[in-house]
């Protein structure tokens, strides 16, 4: 969510009962400011928040060139000094995945160790069989935020547009889905690099255009049923919450440019979907 | 060399001429012209001043074009249906208008101050908005206008896939809700004298299954059932009171893992079978969550002093106010979770608060039916389950799967001495509680899901049961092979082949009794 309309926009996305206390958002007024000034990015997004036991994380994203490919994500405890997160690699996200269990603690310095789990899963020595290294929550919470904006960060059809060099760009002229548009979930889209678009078939492909269908749309998620789109706040907001990761909350204003996603939950991918559907 | 210059001239303009010409040709499909279309572009961008003008022609371009379109449109136009926003905003128009004031100016209206209650979640980091909440407000007023309460609290809000519910916990004055009941009851009568015709004029085989014996409900303002719930999906939307909920109803939202859909009346569709639709699986979690969740400082509750002083403590099931209550330094609250207690009572794994034994219950049944069968052995008396007694502080709440029942936060660290201190659930995600000098308040705003810690493992269905024992006259055996079977007949013969021999000397023996008994007879 864009730092600049943050104040405006949050309480669009508060449906899920989470917000910021008023501290907290006059800290961030400041200190993203430097931020962006800081890192000489072109745009700062306050990503959301994850939940600690002990503390909580605040993550902040600043954007470059490249809308998609141009980021970086940096974390804060307080909302005003600011780290950044280290680079994730596959390997990282799968080892974060193999051994970093349960809530986030809110130390970033915290180890999980491959060895902690392995006494006490017991049955899963096929697991602890393969190399694995102790993660730290800084790790892990850079992976994590990784996998969100890989698997759920959404945006409206042409929010966005590819150049003919494939940069990707904010689309000046976009004005808004109208009311129609926007009750239809494949007029969203997710903001990562495209995966199933090319195994469309020909005739699917000639109803898009080229500079703003690069992205997958909503609907053809493998999973159905893992997004809730509903209309709040008298029915002008169309809002969009993600059941895979709980916590995520997409809101757009149809008709306006007005978008953006936020992301304040406890961190844990929803595995037990399938039953609860 | 004038000459040659205008008639150079001429040139140029003949050329711009025949140019123009062909802009102005208009096109054979849309009946426009490029000449046209330029001029309109440009005004438009002279008009709007675009930043990088040239970057976004394209779409200018387009929309010029577009707008076009839409001004050759008939002027006779459909009336546009009114939209799901215009219906809302019709409905919700009923909020904002004020009753007769001077009537209800007195009187104590139970109406909670969802006010205040915005304005110290928000200090928290917690809210559905101001704006949301103001709604919610006048909506919880709506509710109290019409229905009689005693007491009337702003729950939560539980959030579904196409809608969610507000959820409002009530509690109804004295003797205005048993007419309900008894309807209840009067139908569940009728349907069991229908049942019995049916029997009559067609009777079935009977099952030799007994279903076990059900725990009986709660009554009214008592365990779980103590406060009555009324939810609605959308503040100016009409609030629906929620069925009260029974023992089976919480032991099977207990094994089960499902999202709310918004519909009331949608079915539940899970293994083990939940009783009843959405609204019973609702007021379930709201019974499940307000049983885990619901605390409040230390001191602000005691126990009731009732005549019967001789009761155990565990017994005790009521508290009230304790007017003394001086409030709890916040350092204290924001530290140590034994300064926070649980206030409402512990749900036992029978689904209920207060433990019933049902053997004594199957007992009576049995003595009705005596005669049919013999009695059974005398059931051992089970062990009554006991919860944790009320007023328990949070401290001593069991962990799950090595995460903290609990957190513990203040609501600022740059001014401690004005911050609130509250606790998050991490047991019940979205449920939190505050506590400011005397004021306390609980809320859940979440899925209605309880936090695992681990993959849901989902109830196996019982192994079938067997139809017939199993011996080895109907298992499957290996096929002989020939040498096997040839060794078989071998020993067979054998046998047969001693056993005719034996034959023949018995039959010897037998022949000369008869002969004896022969000469018996004739002497």
């Amino acid at each position: 969510m864009d730092a600049s309309s943050l104040f405006s926009s949050l309480d669009l996305v508060c449906g899920n009962g989470l917000s910021l206390s008023s501290e907290q958002r006059a800290a961030l007024q400041t200190s993203m400011i430097i931020l962006k000034s800081h890192y000489r990015f072109n745009r700062v997004l306050l990503w959301g928040k994850i939940l600690g036991i002990k503390h909580d994380y605040f993550i902040a994203q600043g954007v470059g060139e490249d809308e998609i490919k141009d980021k970086k994500c940096l974390y804060s405890m307080n909302c005003m000094d600011w780290h950044l997160l280290p680079q994730v690699t596959e390997a990282m996200v799968a080892n974060v995945a193999a051994v970093a269990k349960g809530r986030f603690l809110g130390d970033p310095s915290h180890q999980y160790d491959p060895a902690e789990i392995r006494r006490q899963g017991g049955g899963d020595a096929a697991v602890g069989e393969n190399v694995m290294m102790k993660v730290s929550e800084e790790n892990r919470l850079a992976a994590t935020v990784f996998t969100i904006d890989k698997e759920v960060a959404v945006v409206p059809r042409g929010a966005y547009i590819r150049s003919p060099h494939g940069n990707v760009q904010t689309n000046p002229s976009f004005q808004g889905l109208n009311p129609t548009e926007a009750a239809k979930l494949n007029n969203y889209m997710h903001f990562s690099e495209a995966k199933t678009l090319k195994k469309k078939s020909i005739l699917e492909m000639a109803d898009l255009n080229p500079a703003i269908d690069f992205l997958d749309v909503l609907s053809d998620d493998v999973l159905k049923g893992s997004w809730s789109l509903q209309f709040e706040h008298g029915s002008k907001v169309c809002v969009i919450r993600s059941l895979l990761w709980f916590g995520l909350t997409f809101y757009h204003v149809p008709g306006t440019s007005q978008h953006g996603y936020i992301y304040m939950g406890d961190g844990l991918k929803t595995l037990d979907l399938p039953f609860m559907l | 060399m004038e000459r040659s210059v205008e008639s150079r001239d001429d040139q140029r303009r003949q050329t711009a001429v025949c140019f123009k010409a062909f802009l102005l040709k208009k096109s054979t499909k849309t009946n426009l012209n490029l000449y046209d279309h330029l001029v309109r572009l440009l005004i438009r961008v002279m008009n709007e001043r675009p930043e990088n003008a040239v970057d976004v022609i394209e779409d200018l371009s387009h929309e010029v074009k577009r707008s076009m379109l839409q001004e050759k449109q008939s002027t006779l136009k459909d009336a546009p249906d009114a939209t799901s926003a215009e219906l809302l905003a019709e409905q919700q128009r009923a909020l904002f208008s004020r009753g007769d004031e001077g009537a209800h100016d007195e009187i104590e209206t139970p109406l909670p101050n969802v006010t205040e209650l915005t304005y110290f979640l928000e200090q928290i980091g917690v809210g559905l908005g101001r704006e949301e909440m103001q709604r919610i407000l006048l909506a919880l007023k709506q509710l109290v206008d019409m229905q009689p309460l005693e007491r009337c609290r702003f729950w939560g809000k539980i959030l579904g896939i196409e809608g969610n519910y507000i959820v409002a916990e009530v509690e109804v004055r004295d003797g205005e809700d048993e007419e309900e009941e008894e309807v209840e009851t009067m139908h569940a009568k009728e349907k069991e004298g229908e049942a019995q015709e049916e029997d009559e004029l067609d009777p079935f085989p009977k099952s030799s299954f007994k279903p076990p014996t059900t725990i009986p409900k709660e009554p009214r303002r008592s365990g779980t059932n103590k406060f009555t719930y009324f939810v609605c999906r959308e503040p100016g939307l009409p609030w629906v009171r929620l069925p009260d909920v029974t023992p089976a109803q919480i032991t099977v939202a207990r094994k089960i893992r499902k999202l709310f859909t918004g519909r009331l009346d949608a079915p539940i569709v899970s293994y083990p079978p939940f009783p009843g639709n959405e609204a019973n699986y609702l007021r379930a979690q709201i019974a499940r969550i307000s049983a885990g969740t619901q605390v409040s400082p230390l001191g602000f509750y005691q126990f009731r002093e009732e005549e019967g002083e001789e009761e155990e403590e565990g017994a005790r099931d009521s508290v009230e106010e304790n007017p003394d209550f001086e409030g709890m330094p916040m350092q204290e609250m924001a530290e140590s979770l034994s300064a926070w207690v649980h206030h409402i009572q512990h749900i036992l794994l029978q689904g209920r608060c207060a433990w019933v034994n049902l053997a004594e219950k199957t007992e009576d049944l049995l003595e009705e039916d005596m005669d049919e069968e013999e009695k059974e052995e005398e059931p051992d008396e089970p062990e009554p389950e006991v919860g944790p007694p009320l007023l328990t502080p949070l401290s001593e709440d069991a962990e799950v799967n090595n995460t903290i029942p609990w957190s513990t936060r203040i609501s600022s660290n740059l001014i401690s001495q004005y911050a609130i201190a509250f606790v998050r659930s991490n047991l019940w995600p979205g449920a939190y509680a505050y506590v400011c000098g005397k004021k306390f308040e609980n809320i859940y705003i979440g899925w209605g899901l309880k936090f695992l810690g681990e993959g849901f493992n989902p109830a196996l269905p019982p192994s079938p049961q067997p139809e017939y024992p199993s011996g080895p006259e109907i298992t499957e055996e290996i096929d002989p092979s020939v040498q096997e079977e040839e060794a078989l007949r071998e020993a067979q013969e054998e046998k047969e082949a001693a056993l005719e021999g034996n034959d023949a000397l018995e039959a010897e023996d037998e022949e000369e009794e008869e002969e004896g008994e022969e000469d018996d007879e004739e002497n």
